[in-house]
């Protein structure tokens, strides 16, 4: 149907879908012009190599802490921390997500207070759980699933919320008891979006990663940017943010692998 | 006004399907209790003075006082215009709702909660889109407990009766509304309810695809001889399929007249051109056009 539509129609269509090779090749030019004006500004020496390290120093950073398996170390205890939080977090938020939007009865009394709690800043707390936790991986993963549980537990509720009315009376009618409904009918009809939460909250949980390595870690890729700002080793720094960045990369990956796997019926 | 309640008993029974028509429009007895047949032996459902009003005491009214029976093996149509309440009387009937007053049983026994003995096919798609067309259909079955085997043999008798077996191991989301329509019926079916529920099935689906699934119903339904309470707004519809049609009025919601369709059986989707036919759509359209016209 589009056939005799140009090339630049077809771009310039709301919607419309563009050849996989366009995708792509626009994908890439994207990557080129950031890092090709990255290093305009860094070799031509517009921004000093102070303040802006050149791609070649980032890369050397990179290979040299490789080497020493002092990258590995500490991109391994802030997954540890992320992951960690992030699991204890959805542990709890999924089933709990699941009846706070099934029964007002559990929605009713939780939701006021989780909206409260879920517009307080992450950073207020850590002197809180530092006192309350010390100043242990307990104290990071705790700032982790501050940031992460009140947000998924909102999120997962609405995903119960939005299954099908008619779904679940269909599912009466065929015999299944009140009680069976949250775990025969609305669990899985909201798992598609339960994953989808899952992965965007994953990425949410990276985020909150250097706030909980601010204060009192001794490792994680987050503590080696703060102790890198000390130095002036701007290099490091680069090298800690392109990890998370490729880190939060990998987990939402490996969330859609996971989300086609379990739920190969939703689109 | 007076309630005009009109017994649909069980003078229409199974079998009754002789040439004779009845309309009993605006009874002026109005006498709820009255027709009640006190050999209420063939009778699988009975709706007694039933109302629905929405909210508190000056909530809306949906159904005002509305009385009628389903014979065993009947397939009865309510047709009304819309918002007249006829889907919300099958939600009451399926347990999903509660009445304000009156009651509803089946077998005898008053409606209070759902259960797998009224059988629902919504408008909406309702397969459920994680279960294969097989595991759908397998839904009922296996909540009631049935063994592995016996349950094969159910879906795979449903699967043939509504000619889905090749698709037997798609998901919804792979199948046309029709096709997920008649799944949804095989679904139902293969529970074994003593009533089946139909809340306008066929009303999402293009007009082509309707008259397929009209004359695929019809064919099961005769196969089967399955008690039907079946509603719709469209009369075509309601005089192909139907043993009886019920008119109901708008707001709040009342059956106004009962028409016995004595088309004989096995019917095709001709029928809407014989003279018996269009003679019964002049005299629903009729019905139909006073309630619109009230309600300008």
């Amino acid at each position: 149907m589009a056939q005799r539509r140009t090339a630049w129609t077809r771009l310039t269509t709301p919607f419309a879908n563009i050849p996989a090779s366009t995708a792509t090749t626009l994908a890439l030019a994207m990557w080129v012009v950031v890092i090709g004006g990255w290093a305009l500004l860094s070799y031509g020496r517009v921004v000093p190599n102070m303040f802006l390290p050149t791609p070649g120093t980032v890369l050397q950073t990179t290979y040299r802490m490789s080497l020493d398996g002092s990258l590995f170390y500490h991109t391994l205890t802030s997954a540890k921390v992320v992951i960690l939080g992030f699991i204890v977090s959805s542990v709890i938020a999924v089933p709990l997500g699941l009846w706070m939007g099934t029964y007002r009865a559990v929605q009713a009394p939780l939701e006021p207070l989780v909206n409260f709690i879920r517009y307080l800043p992450v950073t207020s707390f850590v002197p809180l759980f530092i006192l309350w936790i010390g100043i242990g991986i307990e104290q990071r993963i705790a700032v982790i699933f501050f940031g992460t549980f009140f947000q998924q537990l909102v999120m997962i509720s609405d995903c119960a919320r939005s299954v099908s009315r008619d779904l679940v009376n269909a599912s009466y009618t065929l015999g299944t008891r009140r009680s069976e409904a949250v775990w025969h009918v609305i669990f899985p009809a909201a798992l598609p979006a339960i994953l989808d939460t899952l992965r965007v909250t994953m990425g949410w949980a990276w985020t909150y990663l250097v706030v909980a390595e601010l204060v009192a870690a001794s490792s994680g890729l987050g503590y080696i940017s703060l102790k890198a700002m000390r130095g002036f080793q701007v290099d490091v720094i680069f090298m800690a943010i392109a990890a998370i960045g490729l880190l939060g990369l990998i987990t939402d990956t490996a969330f859609r692998i996971i989300r086609a796997r379990v739920a190969p019926w939703a689109a | 006004m007076g309630s005009l309640i009109l017994n649909a008993s069980s003078q229409t029974a199974v079998g009754s399907r002789a040439m004779s028509e009845s309309i009993k429009a605006n009874n002026p007895a109005g006498t709820a209790h009255a027709a009640g047949d006190p050999r209420s032996a063939g009778t699988t459902m009975a709706i007694e003075d039933v109302t629905l009003r929405y909210g508190d005491a000056n909530g809306v009214l949906a159904l005002d006082d509305v009385s009628l029976k389903v014979a065993k093996n009947e397939f009865c149509v309510i047709v009304g215009p819309s918002g007249c309440g006829k889907s919300s009387l099958l939600y009451l009937a399926a347990g999903l709702n509660d009445v304000t007053s009156g009651t509803i049983k089946v077998d005898g026994r008053e409606v209070i909660e759902p259960g797998p003995d009224r059988g629902m096919v919504f408008q909406s798609y309702t397969l459920f889109p994680w279960l294969t067309v097989r595991a759908n259909i397998e839904y009922g079955p296996k909540r009631k407990g049935l063994p592995a085997e016996q349950r094969r043999q159910i879906v795979d008798q449903y699967l043939d009766e509504v000619g889905l077996a090749p698709f037997a191991d798609h998901y919804p989301a792979q199948l046309s509304g029709g096709m997920k329509q008649r799944v949804a019926i095989a679904r139902a079916l293969a529970n074994d309810p003593a009533v089946l529920l139909m809340d306008e099935p066929f009303g999402a689906l293009d007009s082509q695809t309707r008259g397929t699934m009209q004359k695929l119903l019809l064919r099961v339904w005769e196969r089967q001889q399955k008690t039907v309470l079946f509603v719709t707004h469209d009369i075509d519809e309601a005089l192909v399929l139907g043993d009886r049609v019920l008119v109901m009025t708008a707001r709040p919601g009342k059956i106004k007249a009962e028409i016995k369709v004595d088309i004989p059986r096995p019917r095709s989707m001709d029928v809407i051109l014989e003279p018996d036919f269009i003679a019964l759509k002049r005299r629903i359209l009729g019905l139909l056009h006073d309630e619109i016209d009230e309600d300008h």
